[in-house]
């Protein structure tokens, strides 16, 4: 993880890289980003667990969340070698754990002046 | 560089089998692998996990390692290895799939004439993934950071040296967790062809007051009492600027109030939900006591009584 310092001024003026947010990428650009496989891709589709607008392969576009869950699929599968069904459950139960986690934190907060008696 | 040791990386004896090393680096790396454990440190145990594992599963490279581990200890923590240490050993290189690359002792020791993901004379550089972590008032606003990446850079003589380079990245505004900001040409370089993209896996850092889910954000919103009783407006600051917030009279503990397209921007931008919070002034002059025990005097309310009894 990195943790960005803030940048001093005298630096920022030699900026002038081309950067931009990812999105709507195309089958061929998300296996580039993820360096996986179509059929892997085209797996995790059918599994449901990412969800391209348009009609057919060709037209496919993966936009927000299903990139951010092409990814973790493909760590997983790589570094764990999870296949697609255990996959695209890890995915839902790590979303239902977030989902949960922020509901708790949520009443940690409320009840953090608990006096006992 | 500091001496790794990689049998108490992956929690194991010095003598442990080939499946117990398995084994163990199996459950570290479910353990520790970033995407599940959310922890500060999962990423470096992982990293610390794989390396280890990349050394004890080869048999050579093991052996290597375990004369290198037996021989004379590091000296004030700074650590040579002997010269020719792994005459006799053969191992081919290895590393990371992607993104960065191990410690420097196993750079130095155990990777031969190639950086992490690269072909030696690819036409097109790797790309690099890495993860930063940004404030969440920086999506509001955009912002400019510097980061610094170590990587592992084959000279003209195929050696292998760790390069540090600064990048600065403008942080578009309107970016939200998870998403990717990519940095055309900032991967690996590739001496035939075009460098790679960088790729930035944005994760905001936890904030004193909001909670981010997706594109919204929550927060709990402090109110007096006689500001739940009688409704009425409070500004609320957030990282958008300051709101009007109207509170509508006898307004409840834990009620949700939605303000709409306030949260983080985009296209719809996202909302803030303030969850209010009735609290009590602690009362410390006879005048605050006094208006209480008026209260307590004239308001007929009994909050219990629903308990029963």
């Amino acid at each position: 993880m990195i943790r960005a310092p803030i940048l001093e001024d005298s630096v920022l003026k030699k900026t002038t890289q081309r950067n931009e947010i990812v999105d709507a990428l195309t089958l061929q650009d998300l296996c580039r980003f993820c360096q996986a496989e179509e059929s892997w891709v085209i797996e995790l589709v059918g599994h449901g667990v990412l969800e391209p607008v348009g009609s057919s392969v060709e037209h496919w576009r993966f936009r927000g969340m299903s990139i951010v869950r092409a990814k973790k699929a493909c760590r997983l599968n790589r570094d764990l070698g999870i296949n697609t069904a255990g996959v695209a459950m890890v995915l839902d139960l790590l979303d239902e754990r977030d989902a949960a986690l922020r509901r708790l934190a949520r009443y940690e907060m409320l009840s953090s002046g608990e006096v006992d008696q | 560089m500091d001496f790794k040791d990689y049998y108490k990386a992956l929690g194991v004896a010095p003598d442990a089998s080939a499946d117990e090393i398995k084994r163990a680096f199996r459950k570290g790396a479910r353990k520790y692998h970033p995407d599940i454990n959310t922890d500060a440190g999962a990423e470096a145990s992982f990293k610390d996990v794989n390396e280890a594992y990349e050394v004890l599963k080869d048999p050579e490279k093991r052996a290597a390692y375990d004369q290198l581990r037996n021989g004379p200890p590091p000296n004030e923590g700074q650590y040579q290895p002997p010269p020719d240490w792994d005459s006799g050993y053969r191992f081919s290189e290895g590393g990371p799939q992607s993104d960065e690359g191990f410690s420097d002792f196993f750079e130095n020791l155990f990777r031969r004439g190639q950086g992490p993901g690269q072909k030696r004379y690819a036409e097109r550089g790797a790309d690099s993934h890495a993860r930063l972590q940004i404030d969440i008032e920086d999506a509001y606003q955009g912002a400019t950071r510097t980061l610094s990446m170590r990587t592992p850079v084959v000279g003209p003589d195929g050696m292998i040296t760790m390069k540090d380079r600064n990048i600065s990245v403008r942080i578009p505004a309107g970016v939200s967790e998870g998403q990717h900001i990519r940095l055309a040409g900032q991967g690996t370089p590739s001496p035939g062809g075009t460098a790679g993209d960088l790729f930035l896996e944005v994760s905001f850092a936890p904030h004193p007051v909001y909670r981010p889910d997706g594109k919204d954000l929550y927060l709990d919103l402090p109110i007096t009492p006689w500001e739940a009783a009688l409704g009425g407006h409070v500004v609320m600051p957030t990282p958008g600027g300051k709101v009007d917030l109207r509170i509508p009279a006898n307004a409840r503990n834990g009620q949700k109030m939605r303000l709409k397209g306030k949260g983080l921007p985009g296209t719809p931008p996202g909302d803030i939900y303030a969850t209010l919070e009735i609290v009590n002034p602690k009362v410390s002059t006879d005048k605050a006591r006094a208006l209480f025990e008026q209260m307590a005097k004239e308001m007929p309310f009994d909050p219990r009584a629903h308990l029963g009894g």
